[in-house]
């Protein structure tokens, strides 16, 4: 007995010291850049800055469109994830990583892809163009489809995730007791998957909320109409470092917000 | 579509500048153990109009100056002076106006007395063949027109104002880029009709673009000073490469790319 408990913890205090330092070095280098922004924030011109108008514009925007982008993410991504976590299909591996493949890719590179699909000579752009007379490029439907390029395999994996490791048992009982698929997936899967999928719904937010290099390559930067949060901090640090501080400090509230909205993932238990 | 592919590599390098705000680190650089010859590394911040006259600059002086490895940052002025302010190490700055120059200045952080190396004008920079017909700045104010401009930091945002202003045109840009060269590979791309960018972008930009001139009266003298930084590790190499701005072969080199004599 007393053995075993020496035993752990000698085994956890020899843990070599360099480990320890490296450990320490990698927490500085997560936390300090934060701890930097929070000391210099312009307390005292919160109030005159909250009321500027490009501050107000990106922020009205910046929400109008991650919301939107939420939203489609979550209207088109669930079907998808359903698809590949349920049914086997030839090239499937493959469709799966291209799907997934902007959670690794350079955002900037997906706004150049964006501009050669969805700009005005685009492979759907032109014809489109040409249609109806819509351009995506400079308009705020151009910031969400950016944002949902980039934001939306955030959601599928998640959702995917959750949709294999949910007991199919449930639905084959509601399938037996006379359901119909769509009434099974909404009042037996969907309540099943709402963890997953509140999970996923929320990194997407996060991820769309904080897109800059797609946004600015596909979308442009106007106030207003283009610039949201992100692309105005970067602006906005050329002619007034206050407004970008107060800027980056409401988007680190939010990630915080969301973050803590994870903490069953991603937080652990302290 | 060769032609095309640089345009949208152009268009990638300009953003991961921008979106990183990555400014090259230079390991101290040594400068030539007294006989002369500049050598080591040295940092050159300069305005993303000059991207295609410096390399070409700054590889001959690399060939002139064996020992010496010359590193670009380009960027918009603005951008670079705030990097300049908030201790980025370079060694010269070349900036396309003089406001910019003087923020640097401001910060006290000059080591030589700016020189004005090389002068610019505006061109309306439109699609090869000028498709939609545009002749003059007025032209961009139609509502047929997707234009984009710089941002009003930018010195090519700030120069293309005063033009429009003396024109007396109101235009509503479609986008407001962080620099001029992305300006005009909003043109080359084909996503906006017009921009208003130097005669030298248009030079160098090959046959992605055609320009339309601005009569002298509404256009723009720009002015490019250039001069050496209280923080330049590598101070001899940064006076030889301001010499070789100014040098004969330098000054024939920002002439053939589109620039007018200072």
């Amino acid at each position: 007995m007393n053995g075993r408990s020496v035993t752990a913890v000698r085994s956890r205090s020899s843990m070599p010291a360099g480990m320890v330092w490296l450990g320490v070095a990698a927490m500085a280098l997560l936390i300090l850049p934060l701890v930097g922004l929070v000391l210099n924030t312009p307390w005292a011109r919160v109030g005159e800055l909250l009321g500027d108008p490009s501050v107000l514009a990106a922020l009205r925007l910046s929400l109008l469109t991650s919301l939107s982008a939420l939203a489609l993410s979550t209207v088109l991504g669930v079907p998808l994830a359903w698809l590949l976590a349920r049914h086997a299909f030839p090239g499937k591996a493959l469709l799966r990583a291209l799907c997934v493949l902007p959670m690794v890719l350079p955002p900037v590179v997906g706004g150049v892809a964006l501009l050669l699909a969805f700009g005005r000579r685009g492979l759907i752009g032109e014809p489109l163009a040409q249609l109806t007379g819509i351009t995506l490029p400079f308009s705020a439907a151009g910031v969400v489809l950016a944002e949902t390029f980039v934001a939306m395999p955030f959601l599928i994996v998640t959702v995917e995730a959750g949709l294999r490791a949910l007991d199919g048992r449930y639905e084959d009982v509601a399938a037996t007791l006379g359901a119909s698929r769509w009434l099974s997936f909404r009042r037996v899967t969907l309540p099943l998957l709402g963890p997953s999928l509140g999970a996923g719904m929320a990194l997407c937010w996060a991820r769309a909320l904080g897109e800059f290099g797609a946004t600015i390559t596909f979308a442009g930067n106007l106030s207003g109409r283009t610039q949201t949060m992100p692309l105005a901090v970067y602006l906005q640090l050329e002619r007034d470092v206050d407004a970008a501080t107060l800027l980056s400090l409401i988007l680190l509230a939010i990630s915080v917000v969301v973050l803590v909205a994870l903490r069953g993932r991603y937080l652990g238990s302290a | 579509m060769r032609a095309r592919l640089a345009v949208v590599l152009a268009v990638v390098l300009a953003a991961c500048g921008g979106a990183g705000r990555a400014v090259p680190q230079s390991p101290a650089a040594s400068s030539g153990p007294g006989d002369g010859n500049p050598s080591g590394e040295l940092t050159v911040f300069a305005a993303a109009s000059l991207t295609d006259a410096f390399e070409a600059i700054g590889r001959r002086f690399e060939q002139d100056n064996p020992e010496v490895d010359v590193l670009f940052n380009f960027a918009s002025s603005s951008t670079l002076a705030t990097q300049i302010a908030e201790g980025a190490p370079a060694d010269v700055f070349a900036s396309a106006d003089e406001k910019q120059m003087r923020v640097v200045e401001k910060a006290g952080l000059l080591a030589s007395e700016p020189i004005v190396f090389a002068g610019n004008t505006l061109q309306i920079a439109v699609e090869p063949e000028n498709p939609r017909g545009i002749e003059d700045l007025a032209d961009l104010a139609r509502p047929d027109i997707t234009s984009v401009l710089a941002a009003e930091e930018v010195p090519a945002g700030r120069y293309a104002r005063e033009a429009l202003e003396r024109q007396g045109v109101e235009v509503e840009p479609a986008s407001l880029e962080t620099d001029v060269r992305a300006v005009l590979s909003r043109v080359a791309l084909g996503e906006a009709d017009a921009g208003i960018v130097y005669a030298s972008d248009v030079m160098t930009a090959g046959g992605d673009i055609d320009g339309v001139t601005i009569p002298p009266d509404r256009n723009v003298s720009a002015s490019y000073p250039v001069a050496l930084l209280t923080g330049a590790s590598n101070a001899a190499a940064g006076r030889a490469f301001i010499d070789a701005l100014l040098s004969d072969e330098g000054q024939r080199t920002l002439r053939e790319d589109g620039f007018v004599a200072p």
